[in-house]
């Protein structure tokens, strides 16, 4: 039989989450600034603008790209995209021209440059008013941020009350490293990456539930033991679960990320954080919340250390 | 229930699939397919096939403000018929202005408009005059406006792309003041965008006797509008060409019945010859002939298009536009003619545009990681639980199987996060898996015999299950409520991946199990 994780494996988690928490605590604070500051660049759905996706026949460089254009103004940027050559994106933002007809200018000046129609191929096109961007902004934070609530408030429903708000936190915790590593990586914030988001809320919380599910089933099998020892235990007990369950996942993700494209490169790669954070949360985040309010409710109990 | 129905139930689930799929499989549908079963593929989203997708935003305060210049016209009528005099009377954006010669016959006015305009109400007069009064229409109105503007404007879409002639194009509102407009596989935006955005308002104005001065105001009572002048080989902008016109317009595109192009002739190019109702041919009648030797303009979206002197009264309802643009032109300015005009102009909100290379390129990429994906999900699932694995392996094969289904069924639209969303799908599937395997794994460990810890690992597992299918399904219906188009397609193909993932790696293999045991063909098991 082959086991990544022995059965009788045990390792003194809620023993170790003081150095997680402070190691989180300073991730989420260091997520929440750089949330403001550069903050997140936003992609054509939310900052509103044109992009054009250009593929090239021949060879052609960028500064060839950039002197077509020069005469649109020099608020079209031109970036290398993708693994093939040749081919670039051009951007340009909201503008006092009519957004509809950037494109057009765009097209008619590499037409007049580079000799013709059939010299290059416009693979997409998009295009996003200011108004749809800030609008979309608004709601894709609030999908966020209710969809997190919502899943506290389910695990509450199906297990305690504070193990919703440990899930709640965790899940919170997950959303602003991984927005952080995104921002650190130079993501454009567009709406698959909110997608990514929602899909890692509603994964993230399932190792919280595998373990809720457990400490829940241990807590009625021995009613004496201290929380912490419970809590620890059913933590090593449902370990191979969360990491198999994950490790799946980052299976597919890790294919999503090397042959899905450049269209949702993001998006695998904010999964692929996402998830990983959000195993190692159900572990050291959920748990200890779970824990401190059980201290909170019942200072009298001496503070020893858990599962020592 | 017992291990053979479910077995019979299970196995008219997959003929159930097995016929939805078959379109989708099978190209062209085979003659002997009856024709009340499905016949659609999976509908791929314009991400995939290519094509543009439109939203549209109606101006709705312009056609409140156009819906007020009426209703003030009406109103002016109205006061000079009861001789209530004023020294002002004008639009200002949404609000009329008005000011009485008597203030004492402000009771009057408040009659009048009592009986004659109940939908006006006054307003506050914000920087007013002493005397003055500011007049808007009540919400009510201001709303049943934009409501209709927003309609009227669908079905003139609709209809211009109807004559347009564009293969499943998708017309529907979106939002409060949007229009969603997609035509898969067209060739040029540019041209689409053109012939739907165009607010086609079509004018026929005198050109003012005095010849205008570009460097003073226009005379009271007169504008200035211009004609674009284009190179006859390039279509390039040459320059533009400015006309003095009289303001008030005589006729417009509303008495149209017909629009025609005709061929070019050795003097011009093609042309739009516009065929009149019998209001528009009497009034088109009347006014040529009060006009002869003078300039018509004739005017679309405050464009001029050609200004030709009148010879003589033009009887028999038929006017033509001339103007040099080519055949599609031509063609394009005859279906938004006979089309009609749209109530207020409509902004581009947003646009996304797919060309077909790229598309093909990303359902190649995007099954090139579902392959993958799905190979090394299939391998871990052998190696690590055997034969256990080969019955999360078979379920996931059923899972992906009845997923396709029920797009089809569905109708729903397969786009590239869609696909992801598949194979994400294949990765948390086997998830169900892991958590009864670990379970049964751990009866063993126990001591209990294999139907024993068979029975209490699916027994155990299941809440938690349940659980992470149901969270991951919430969020994924707040995706679906938050997003639009591609992603869309996501969040429909996460959900009914999660229903059919706890459907087969949980009900599924669980039969499959029972089966095994019932026939007494396992007394040790492979986990």
């Amino acid at each position: 039989m082959l086991q990544l994780i022995k059965p009788d494996t045990k390792i003194d988690f809620v023993g170790k989450r003081k150095y997680a928490l402070l190691a989180s605590g300073l991730l989420c604070l260091l997520g929440l600034v750089l949330l403001v500051r550069p903050g997140p660049r936003y992609g054509i759905d939310f900052a509103g603008g044109t992009l054009l996706q250009v593929r090239f026949q021949q060879q052609v460089e960028i500064g060839q790209v950039r002197a077509a254009l020069g005469e649109l103004g020099p608020e079209v940027s031109v970036q290398e995209f993708g693994t093939t050559r040749g081919e670039y994106l051009l951007r340009v933002p909201q503008s006092a021209t009519e957004p509809g007809k950037v494109g057009e200018q765009i097209r008619r000046a590499l037409e007049q440059r580079f000799g013709g129609a059939s010299s290059f191929e416009i693979l997409r096109t998009e295009t996003v008013g200011p108004r749809v961007g800030a609008e979309l902004r608004r709601k894709a934070f609030l999908a966020v941020l209710f969809a997190t609530l919502m899943m506290g408030v389910y695990i509450a429903v199906r297990f305690e009350v504070r193990f919703g708000i440990g899930a709640a936190v965790a899940l919170l915790h997950d959303v602003i490293v991984t927005t952080a590593v995104l921002i650190l990586f130079g993501y454009d914030f567009d709406l698959t990456i909110v997608a990514a988001l929602l899909t890692i809320v509603g994964f993230s919380v399932n190792d919280t539930v595998i373990v809720s599910d457990r400490i829940r089933e241990n807590m009625r099998k021995s009613r004496r033991q201290h929380l912490g020892t419970i809590i620890n235990q059913s933590i090593n007990e449902t370990l191979s679960r969360t990491v198999l369950t994950t490790g799946t996942a980052l299976l597919v993700i890790v294919a999503l990320y090397f042959l899905g494209g450049d269209v949702i490169h993001g998006f695998a790669f904010a999964l692929l954080v996402g998830f990983t954070v959000g195993t190692y949360s159900s572990i050291f985040i959920a748990s200890p919340v779970v824990l401190a309010f059980e201290r909170a409710v019942t200072p009298s109990r001496s503070p020893q250390r858990a599962a020592s | 229930m017992k291990i053979g129905y479910r077995l019979a139930l299970l196995g008219v689930l997959v003929l159930v699939g097995v016929v939805y799929l078959v379109p989708t499989l099978v190209r062209p549908v085979p003659s002997w397919w009856p024709s009340f079963f499905p016949s659609e593929p999976i509908r791929l989203g314009l991400d995939l096939q290519g094509g543009i997708h439109l939203v549209l935003e109606v101006e709705v305060d312009k056609a409140v403000e156009t819906a007020l210049g009426g209703a003030m016209e009406d109103l002016k009528r109205e006061l000079s018929a009861a001789q209530i005099g004023t020294t002002r009377l004008e639009r200002q954006g949404d609000r009329i202005r008005l000011q009485l010669r008597d203030p004492g016959k402000s009771s009057a006015l408040s009659e009048l408009m009592k009986n004659q305009f109940p939908s006006l109400v006054f307003r506050s007069a914000a920087g007013g005059q002493e005397g003055e009064s500011v007049l808007g229409f009540d919400e009510r109105e201001v709303r049943r406006i934009e409501e209709f503007a927003v309609e009227q404007s669908l079905e003139t879409i609709r209809n211009r792309v109807d004559q347009f002639g564009v293969r499943e194009p998708v017309i529907q509102r979106s939002g409060t003041g949007g229009i969603l407009v997609q035509f898969p596989g067209i060739q040029d935006p540019q041209r689409a965008k053109d012939l739907i955005g165009k607010t086609a308002v079509l004018e026929f104005k005198l050109v003012a006797a005095s010849s205008a001065d570009p460097s003073k105001p226009p005379p009271a009572g007169t504008e200035v509008l211009h004609g674009q002048e284009r190179d006859p080989v390039t279509g390039e902008l040459r320059r533009k060409v400015p006309y003095t016109l009289e303001r008030k317009t005589l006729m417009t595109g509303e008495v149209i019945a017909d629009a025609r192009v005709r061929p070019a002739t050795q003097l011009e190019g093609p042309y739009v010859e516009l065929v009149l109702n019998s209001r528009g041919s009497r009034l088109f009648e009347e006014l040529t002939a009060a006009n002869v030797g003078r300039q018509l303009a004739i005017i679309l979206d405050d464009t001029v298009y050609s200004a030709p002197v009148i010879r003589e009264r033009i009887g028999g309802g038929r006017a033509s536009i001339t103007g040099n643009f080519d055949l599609r032109e031509a063609r394009d300015l005859a279906i938004v003619l006979r089309a009609g005009a749209l109530p207020a102009p409509v902004t581009l909100a947003e646009e996304r545009t797919v060309g077909p290379t790229l598309g093909r390129d990303s359902i190649r990429k995007g099954m090139l990681s579902f392959v993958v994906g799905g190979l090394l999900v299939v391998a871990f699932m052998l190696v690590y639980y055997r034969g256990a694995g080969v019955l999360a392996d078979l379920a996931l094969v059923l899972n992906v199987f009845f997923i396709l289904a029920a797009l089809a069924a569905f109708e729903a639209t397969l786009t590239l996060p869609g696909i992801a969303g598949l194979v994400l799908t294949l990765g948390m599937a086997v998830d169900a898996n892991v958590l009864v395997n670990e379970r049964i794994r751990e009866e063993l460990r126990l001591g209990k015999t294999v139907r024993a810890a068979i029975e209490a690992g699916y027994e155990r597992a299941l809440p938690a299950i349940l659980d992470s299918n149901i969270t991951t399904f919430l969020s994924g219906v707040i995706l679906f409520q938050f997003g639009s188009g591609p992603v869309k397609g996501f969040a429909v193909t996460l959900c009914i991946g999660l229903v059919s993932t706890v459907f087969t790696a949980v009900v599924c293999t669980r039969i499959i199990y029972d089966y095994l045991l019932a026939s007494r063909r396992l007394s040790s098991i492979s986990i």
